[in-house]
């Protein structure tokens, strides 16, 4: 029997992506569907004074237009509208609530029309008189107003004297980044298709990281029977984070079927994901003071991010060195400035994205005024013990990754001078920089269905939001039963399947793969006793950790040749089906932490004369444990990477302060790399052997690609030019100032 | 999007009439413009016409020893075309750095030409623009203007013209025929789009009742000594922040004649005739190229954030007179700068 873990298995549903027979949610029909477009408010702080939906209503095919003034009822207290991933404090913006204005192209009317284009032109007829209030939207404008979290982070406290210890160090560097708002973007456009099937009961297929999530949101926020609501999200054209929290449009397109008693689909456009959540932009400071010898004497990492009025969204930017340089003096702190925008949220490794990019290009400035190769800085400093807490680490093969990561870059070739490497008429620099991300777990059930025939069906109401959930599902069940994967079945994206919480935070496919394994656990031990109970059965006195299942069999360890046919089995038992349920919750391990770690590599090459800057290369280590599927994880490596570029050189949503206003809101000027940006990327995984933190010994992918890419090409632009820019993204022009 | 009538033109002469009947009408050719504009609720055109299979889709020699090119030519037929490839590789050159692909692929030529500028508060309504609402004022000025003009600015409009093929037409003394009411002319290429004075609601001098038939090249020259050189954020698909679009004819290491254009940097494809003059008869060479930058750039002024321009624009013609010069013009898929 092939084991399909830890192989470059191929996507399950790649076949029914690329042949269009997945179905997103803005996909889905009913007979009786109408469509829905939403009006946005045009200024970002103040009061609807009027909304005059008359020559909305007037266009033929208009069916209603919902407003805050007639929409049907919704919970009042903001706590019915917290989802499982709403920060602590605050109130969720609760679409149609009221007439109060909190942001720029608000949700504030959804026009019903029997057409989508219907739809659209009479949203552009309702005509809004407002009452405008002063807005900030400019980090730097509201700096001085930045107070600290209501709800601080537990592993914050300060070690030692930092700002002693900064004093009194031989070298020190200190400095400022900043990283501007980024949005996700992903391919997908958020839609719901909330679909009437009578009698209060609605399906509503929308784009989401986790369907019960939404489904407990709307039950909550518009009072509705848990059995009346099923949500379906079997495919995801790409979340980032973004479709963590319900957004608006399932409200809307909810509210929309509850009103009509009818069902209505709601697509939002390009423009309007803008106003959903985005990655907040952040300023970070970083002091560093060390011996001449590079040991770390004093750490300060200060961040300041944005969040809305209305809620304090915060991810901890600033704590990310404790798991990997040892330092006796630290201070961390994190807060927050409010702008009247809305709610930002996670994106691709939250907090560490932002918090870690700084921190490693405040390393690199440290290795450049200690005269130090920037690998010898970081292994000056490597902590074998995470250093908030002070626990051991479940595994932490960092040391391989900058030694495997720098044999596969060449870096002993690197000429430290900046300035020093060139091509012709372009200055090489070659940076590198520190990755670390979470390895977590999270309690989550599954569901094996075995049949009679060979067949085995595992279900569980995650979402695969284009990570590889379908595949890494099958891999492993199919493993567990010994079947071949085409004899698997995945189902997912559905809110009545066994309980899931979000996919997000890297943390499904470690969780759900010890789930099937404890599911299939039971199968086996189920299987075992039936057979147990044929006439002169081999198995007798056997138990379940003796035998294992394969190619149709349970067979025993000990002695192969004793064995039952699933199937005899079965029959003799007079079942088609064997069903388990098993939940997984993260194993108690003790005191350890949990992390995955990376180095990453850049080459860039940057044009002496014009400053236009190609990233060449980059190799990018990672240890995360046993990788379940080199095929897809080395998807997510390289996806990450990209962005990672991006980041570095690409990504800023622009926003016009004085109207409060993004106005970049689209793919062709929101820029993002495209083919000609992205050359030679390189994923290694390094061999990381954990016992300790699952059976499978295994981390999970989603972000650790991100993090510390941008601080790589950053000092890799420093090497090249001998210039440090520290307010992303790194466009040319900054090179010049 | 507003509800809109949709009539197919039979030929040159139905359109024109239809255009005349109806100036709330417009023509859509590849329409990658337009319907992003109708979509932004920018344009609100009561009526299309839809141009896009009318017989102007050829790529024709003329008597003296020009090219004429169809109106709906699509820029990837055009870049590739053997004859522009042959004979005019800066035109080429040029249009295979813009857009995408894709776009190329549904890009007509007379489209390129009439294409809006990218300013953002052009396509957004909730913000104030001259160039879509006279009078209302300019965003820009005082605002996010990283990607405007640097030359033939005015207190209107500091809108720059988008267009990467626009440039080396300039450059070409391309001439453009079109056909109203009253009949056929040809407007010099260097006539066709206006600065933004104090009506920068008009992009160019095309009559609203005239549409674009073809664009003609005069003989071919400058097939060895020419360059396109775009810079932009990043590598591909980008607008330009500054383009240059440069040709010599080269005696011996003198330069006998030249021509300069640039992208990126005004309301309308930026060519110096005083600048080109200053080439002529000079050493190519460095001095020659920096005093013809520095004298095209002469009256250049920076807005709050796009001041950079000026002397990325000095560096890039010094370096793009340099690849015409030494026969390396720009690869436009090799990203790495000559
Ligand atoms: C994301 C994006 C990126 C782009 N990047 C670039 C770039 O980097 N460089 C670049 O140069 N361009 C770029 N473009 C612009 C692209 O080249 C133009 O949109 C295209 O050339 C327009 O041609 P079209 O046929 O599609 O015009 P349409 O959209 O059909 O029409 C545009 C205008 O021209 C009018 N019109 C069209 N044909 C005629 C005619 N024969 N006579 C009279 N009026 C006519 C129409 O009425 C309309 O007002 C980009 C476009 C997009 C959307
Ligand atoms: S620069 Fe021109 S197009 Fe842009 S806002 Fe000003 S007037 Fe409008």
């Amino acid at each position: 029997m092939p084991s399909y873990i830890g192989t470059a298995t191929s996507r399950v549903d790649g076949r029914a992506k690329v042949t269009g027979t997945a179905k997103y949610a803005g996909e889905f029909g009913a007979s009786d569907l109408v469509y829905g477009a939403v009006v946005e408010s045009t200024i970002p702080k103040g009061r609807i004074v009027r909304i005059d939906v008359s020559d909305a209503l007037r266009v033929d095919g208009v069916i209603d237009v919902l407003t805050h003034e007639n929409r049907p009822h919704m919970a009042e207290a903001p706590g019915a509208w917290k989802d499982e991933v709403a920060p602590d404090v605050g109130s969720p913006f609760r679409p149609l609530y009221d007439d109060i204005v909190m942001f720029n192209n608000q949700p504030i009317a959804l026009v019903v029309a029997d057409e989508w284009e219907t739809a659209r032109f009479a949203a552009s007829l309702v005509r809004v008189d407002y009452e405008r209030a002063a807005h900030a939207t400019d980090l730097y404008a509201v700096r001085d107003t930045v107070r600290d979290l209501q709800k601080p982070f537990k592993s914050s406290k300060p070690r030692g004297n930092a700002s002693a210890a900064y004093a009194a160090a031989a070298v020190r560097h200190e400095a400022e980044y900043y990283i501007p708002i980024e949005h996700h973007n992903p391919m997908e456009l958020y839609a719901s298709t909330a679909v009437w099937n009578g009698d209060g009961k609605l399906t509503v297929y929308d784009k989401t990281q986790g369907v019960q999530n939404v489904q407990r949101y709307l039950c909550s926020a518009l009072g509705l029977s848990s059995d009346d609501v099923r949500v379906m999200s079997e495919f995801m054209g790409g979340g980032f984070g973004s479709g963590l929290r319900p957004q608006y449009q399932v409200v809307l397109a909810t509210m929309g079927a509850l009103k009509l008693q009818r069902s209505v689909r709601l697509v939002l456009t390009r423009q309007q994901m803008y106003e959903l959540c985005f990655r907040p932009a952040t300023i970070e400071r970083l002091a560093l003071g060390a011996t001449t010898d590079g040991s770390l004497e004093s750490l300060t990492h200060e961040a300041i991010a944005v969040t809305s009025h209305y809620e304090e969204f915060a991810r901890d930017d600033t704590t990310w060195a404790d798991g990997l340089y040892t330092c006796a003096n630290t201070n961390y702190s994190h807060k927050v400035a409010r702008v009247d925008l809305c709610t930002p949220s996670d994106m691709r490794a939250p907090g560490a994205t932002t918090g870690v990019y700084a921190l490693e290009s405040a390393m690199d400035e440290l290795a450049v005024a200690l005269k130090l190769d920037p690998i010898a800085l970081r292994l000056r400093c490597y902590s074998e013990r995470e250093q908030g807490e002070d626990l051991p680490f479940t595994s932490k093969a960092l040391r391989e990754c900058y030694r495997e990561g720098a044999d596969a870059f060449g870096w002993d070739k690197r000429s430290p001078e900046p300035r020093s490497m060139r091509d012709g008429s372009e200055l090489v620099g070659w940076g590198m920089a520190t990755g670390v991300w979470e390895a977590l777990q999270v309690p989550i059930t599954a569901r094996i269905t075995l049949t009679a025939n060979g067949h085995a069906e595992v279900a569980c109401a995650t979402s695969d939001i284009g990570t590889g959930t379908y595949t890494v599902m099958a891999q492993v069940t199919a493993d567990a039963l010994g079947l071949p994967i085409e004899s698997i079945t995945v189902k997912l994206g559905d809110s009545t399947l066994p309980q899931s919480p979000v996919e997000g935070g890297s943390w499904i496919a470690t969780s759900i793969a010890a789930a099937i394994g404890t599911t299939a656990d039971a199968v086996r031990a189920e299987l075992l006793r039936r057979a147990q109970q044929m006439p002169k059965s081999q198995l007798a006195g056997m138990s379940p950790d003796n035998v294992t299942l394969t190619n149709g069999k349970i067979v025993s360890k000990q002695n192969p040749s004793h064995s039952a046919l699933i199937a005899d089995v079965m029959r003799h038992g007079k079942m088609d089906r064997i069903v388990q349920e098993t939940t997984a919750k993260p194993n108690d391990i003790g005191k350890y932490a949990r992390n995955t770690h990376s180095a990453i590599f850049a080459e860039v090459k940057i044009d002496e004369q014009l400053g236009i800057i190609r990233v060449t290369r980059v190799v990018s280590a990672i240890a995360a444990g046993r990788i379940l599927n080199t095929k897809t994880g080395h998807s997510q490596i390289m996806g990450s990477v990209v962005w990672g570029i991006g980041m570095a050189l690409h990504e800023e949503t622009l926003i016009d302060h004085r109207f409060g206003r993004i106005m970049n809101a689209n793919v062709a000027e929101y820029h993002m790399p495209v083919n000609a940006d992205v050359h030679d990327i390189k994923v290694i995984f390094v061999d990381e052997r954990d016992d300790i933190i699952n059976p499978l010994g295994m981390k999970g992918l989603g972000e650790i690609g991100i993090v510390g890419v941008a601080a790589a090409i950053a000092n890799a632009v420093y090497h090249a030019t001998g210039k440090r820019v520290r307010d992303l993204p790194i466009t040319l022009d900054k090179l010049q100032r | 999007m507003i509800n809109f009538q949709y009539v197919r033109a039979n030929d040159v002469a139905d359109a024109v009439r239809h255009i005349a009947t109806d100036p709330t009408a417009k023509f859509i050719a590849g329409g990658t413009n337009l319907i992003d504009l109708m979509k932004d609720d920018v344009e609100r055109p009561s009526r299309l016409i839809d141009i896009s299979r009318l017989p102007l889709n050829t790529v024709e020699e003329t008597t003296d020893g020009g090219l004429r090119i169809g109106a709906l030519v699509p820029n990837s037929d055009l870049a590739y075309h053997p004859l522009v490839q042959s004979r005019y590789p800066l035109l080429t050159s040029a249009i295979l750095a813009g857009a995408s692909q894709q776009l190329r692929n549904m890009a007509s030529t007379g489209g390129n030409l009439l294409q809006r500028t990218r300013c953002a508060y052009f396509y957004d309504t909730a913000t104030p623009c001259n160039k879509r609402t006279p009078g209302s004022g300019c965003s820009a000025i005082n605002g996010l203007n990283r990607i405007h003009a640097i030359l033939g600015t005015s207190e209107a409009c500091i809108a720059t013209h988008p267009s990467d093929m626009c440039v080396a037409l300039a450059a070409l003394d391309a001439t453009v025929h079109v056909t109203g009411p009253d009949g056929e002319r040809t407007i010099m290429f260097a006539d066709f789009h206006r600065l933004p004075g104090d009506t920068p609601q008009r992009d160019t001098n095309l009559r609203p009742n005239e549409i674009i038939t073809a664009i003609a090249l005069p003989a071919p020259r400058f097939v060895t000594n020419y360059s396109y050189l775009k810079i932009r954020d990043r590598l591909s698909y980008a607008f330009a922040l500054v383009s240059i679009a440069a040709a010599l004819e080269l005696e011996g290491g003198t330069i006998a004649d030249a021509r300069l254009a640039l992208g990126g940097v005004a309301h309308k494809p930026w060519r110096d005739t005083g600048a080109e003059a200053a080439l002529r008869g000079q050493p190519a060479n460095q001095a020659t190229f920096t005093r013809a930058a520095d004298l095209l750039l002469r009256d250049a002024k920076g807005f709050e954030h796009n001041a950079f321009k000026i002397d990325l624009a000095r560096r890039g013609i010094a370096r793009t007179l340099t690849q015409a010069a030494n026969g390396t013009p720009q690869s436009q898929a090799d990203k790495k700068v000559r």
